[in-house]
């Protein structure tokens, strides 16, 4: 095993899915001679040539247009818009053709089809380049919105996100890119998708979590542990849509009380649905209202003041603490 | 230094090979097999009948709206003639008479229009797309269908379909610059049936011509009358033997005229004038075509009689057939089939409540 970062893992999961399948296909602005703007696809065109790491005309509808049609040819295309702010571009390429067109078909045609694109704050960029608008797609049925943690867990759900047989929004948390390292194996590890994991055991409280918000949960849950003697259970969606709140709901059986944490904006995100299936299978263990920590409802200031908008440690042990208190 | 004049590699043809008052041009006319002439005829009056049927069901109520084909028959059917059945079609939302000519069962069209997802369930494992709603939407899909093409070196060739408010819309743009890009064995027809709603073509765009978009995106395009099925269908071949032999993509521009409403929900007396109507009315492609038949002595006058009667039953059956399937296919659970490959515990748990729901509604209907 090797220790390697999320984009590392990443570049993994592509090129080992490239050699075992030639109908895996590449594509997207940068993605060819410069590896991508991140260098996720990095030394793909080299090992499978300009045809399977496809640069494109910057054009994002056009990106996931012609993905779509490549899909429905028998291609596994799996493309990159630069960042998650462009996707709007593509909004009804997705929303009017690839989550439909099974249903549209009643199955006759597909689109198994990935787009991955960074999402989330954190690293000191540009205007349009720091949201996390996962609900958008979440929303949407016939899409699967996944949203890895780790290097090891972004690779195993890249090489099953590629293999789904219906589209896949696959969000990067950019903040996570380089941000630690991780084992993950050489050989071929897959994790189901649609199934959130477990990733610390607790009796007193649960946090349910995704994607760059997981580290400062887990930091959270640490200092709960040693400052407050709590044993906090957290989970990692994983998999944002569709959801299964099935371990969500045995955990908040356990433990009568949940934190939700995620960085998108509050109203109507994510936490929101989660709160409602709690309250729908959960209602009569709660011993206190859940609490939800997010990013506000404005859109994400430019850096100077994104450390403030960005739910931190901080912010989840008081929320934590609230909820522990009634 | 002089300012030069950027040659470009290509310019702009207009191509007419029968004309309105039925004037042929020998040296363009191509050589088209009888049976296949003959096919052709069959396929423009039966897709003029079905239009006129399902419009007189859509006024009783018995289907709901659709957009009516009459007039683009031949802008359709010259473009489709032109392919094998390993070929990809990727239409808009009015090629209904290509459609059928290429396989798609009038059952499958009229549930379609009566509200059925079911309809698509009477497609045969084809390798033609389904009706794309929203404009221009579907050029991508083509591009990306031919790149497979050339990806796999099959010899197959993608040709999508789109109007001429769609060449207004974005993916028209990246698409057609794409295909470009990439070379790929694509072809585009654009039917310019000089309506978008009410907006004329000449507010859709300051171009003298919709074909000359191609030239920006280094591809030829060409501008034929779009009612002289000749014409159309010399094109297509043109432009579908390009793309087979590796020479990239083409734009087909073909000038033609939406005589009826934009879709049966559309009142166009609030926009055009009905001369421009009777005007064009005298340019009808069937006519035009049926003259030239006659004139090859393909299609005497009781041929004529026998053919229409020969789609008018077979379009009688479709009613039937489809009206029949209407009552097959009643079961509103079938909704929930089809969102994604495998069922999510949460969509199961929603149909199961609608399935209580109709119970429940069925015991009251019983005992109320």
């Amino acid at each position: 095993m090797a220790k390697m970062t999320m984009v590392q893992a990443l570049n993994l999961a592509l090129r080992q899915e490239m050699q075992k399948d030639d109908s895996v296909i590449v594509l997207g602005e940068d993605v060819g001679r410069d590896g991508g703007v991140f260098r996720v696809t990095d030394g793909l065109i080299d090992e499978f040539g300009e045809d399977r790491s496809l640069d494109t005309p910057l054009a994002e509808s056009g990106i996931v247009g012609m993905s779509i049609g490549m899909a429905i040819y028998g291609l596994k295309p799996v493309c990159e818009i630069q960042f998650s702010g462009f996707t709007y571009l593509a909004f009804h390429q997705i929303e009017c053709h690839a989550s439909r067109m099974r249903w549209r078909t009643r199955g006759r045609l597909t689109v198994p089809m990935v787009l991955r694109a960074p999402y989330g704050g954190g690293v000191r960029a540009l205007e349009h380049h720091s949201e996390s608008r996962e609900a958008f797609w979440a929303h949407i049925p016939g899409l699967k919105m996944v949203i890895p943690s780790s290097p090891r867990n972004a690779r195993a759900l890249l090489v099953s996100a590629i293999r789904d047989p219906d589209p896949v929004i696959f969000y990067e948390p950019k903040a996570v890119y380089r941000a630690f390292r991780e084992e993950v194996p050489e050989e071929e590890e897959t994790l189901p998708l649609c199934v959130p994991q477990k990733v610390r055991e607790g009796k007193d409280l649960t946090i349910i979590s995704y994607g760059a918000m997981m580290r400062p949960t887990l930091e959270a849950a640490l200092e709960l542990k040693e400052k407050d003697g709590i044993e906090a259970e957290v989970i990692d969606l994983l998999t944002i849509s569709p959801l299964d709140e099935t371990l969500l709901v045995e955990s908040v059986k356990k433990t009568g009380r949940a934190v939700i944490v995620h960085e998108a904006p509050r109203s109507f995100g994510p936490a929101a649905e989660i709160v409602s299936r709690l309250m729908e299978k959960a209602f009569f263990y709660l011993e206190a209202p859940i609490a939800r920590v997010t990013g506000f409802d404005v859109v994400i200031p430019l850096f100077s003041k994104e450390k403030e908008y960005l739910p931190g440690p901080e912010r989840i042990l008081r929320a934590a603490r609230r909820v522990l208190s009634v | 230094m002089p300012r030069n004049t950027v040659d470009l590699p290509y310019h702009v043809e207009h191509l007419s090979i029968l004309d309105e008052k039925g004037q042929l041009d020998k040296e363009l006319e191509p050589q088209i097999p009888d049976d296949l002439l003959l096919r052709l005829y069959r396929a423009m009056l039966l897709g003029r009948r079905f239009d006129e049927r399902v419009l007189s069901l859509q006024r009783q109520g018995r289907i709901g709206t659709f957009a009516p084909t009459t007039g683009q028959e031949a802008s359709q059917l010259g473009a489709v003639a032109a392919l094998e059945p390993s070929d990809f079609v990727v239409p808009s939302f009015r090629e209904t008479v290509a459609q059928i000519y290429r396989g798609a069962p009038m059952e499958s069209v009229i549930l379609g229009f009566g509200g059925y997802n079911e309809a698509a369930l009477l497609v045969e494992k084809g390798k033609d797309l389904p009706n794309s709603v929203p404009v221009g939407s579907q050029v991508l899909h083509a591009v990306g269908i031919a790149w497979g093409i050339k990806y796999r070196k099959e010899k197959a060739v993608a040709m999508a379909f789109f109007g001429d408010g769609g060449t207004s819309e974005g993916d028209f743009h990246e698409g057609m610059n794409f295909a470009a890009v990439y070379q790929v064995p694509a072809v585009f027809v654009c039917q310019n049936n000089q309506w978008a709603i009410s907006v004329p073509r000449s507010k859709q765009t300051r171009s003298k011509t919709l074909a000359q978009k191609a030239l920006a995106y280094g591809m030829p395009g060409i501008q034929v009358d779009g009612n002289d099925i000749l014409a159309v269908y010399a094109a297509a071949a043109e432009a579908v033997e390009r793309a087979r032999s590796g020479e990239g993509p083409t734009m087909i521009e073909c000038e033609t005229y939406r005589m009826m409403m934009h879709t049966t929900a559309d009142d166009p007396k609030r926009y055009r004038k009905e001369e421009e109507v009777e005007g064009w009315r005298k340019r009808d492609p069937i006519e035009r075509f049926q003259n030239y038949l006659k004139d090859k002595g393909l299609l005497p006058d009781e041929k004529i009689q026998d053919l229409e009667s020969e789609v008018k039953e077979e379009i009688q059956s479709a009613v039937d057939h489809a009206e029949e399937l209407m009552k097959k296919y009643n079961d509103p659970l079938e909704m929930f089939e089809h969102v994604y490959e495998e069922m999510p515990p949460y969509l199961g748990e929603q149909r199961e409540q609608l399935n209580q729901e109709l119970a429940e509604r069925g015991q009251e209907e019983t005992h109320g």
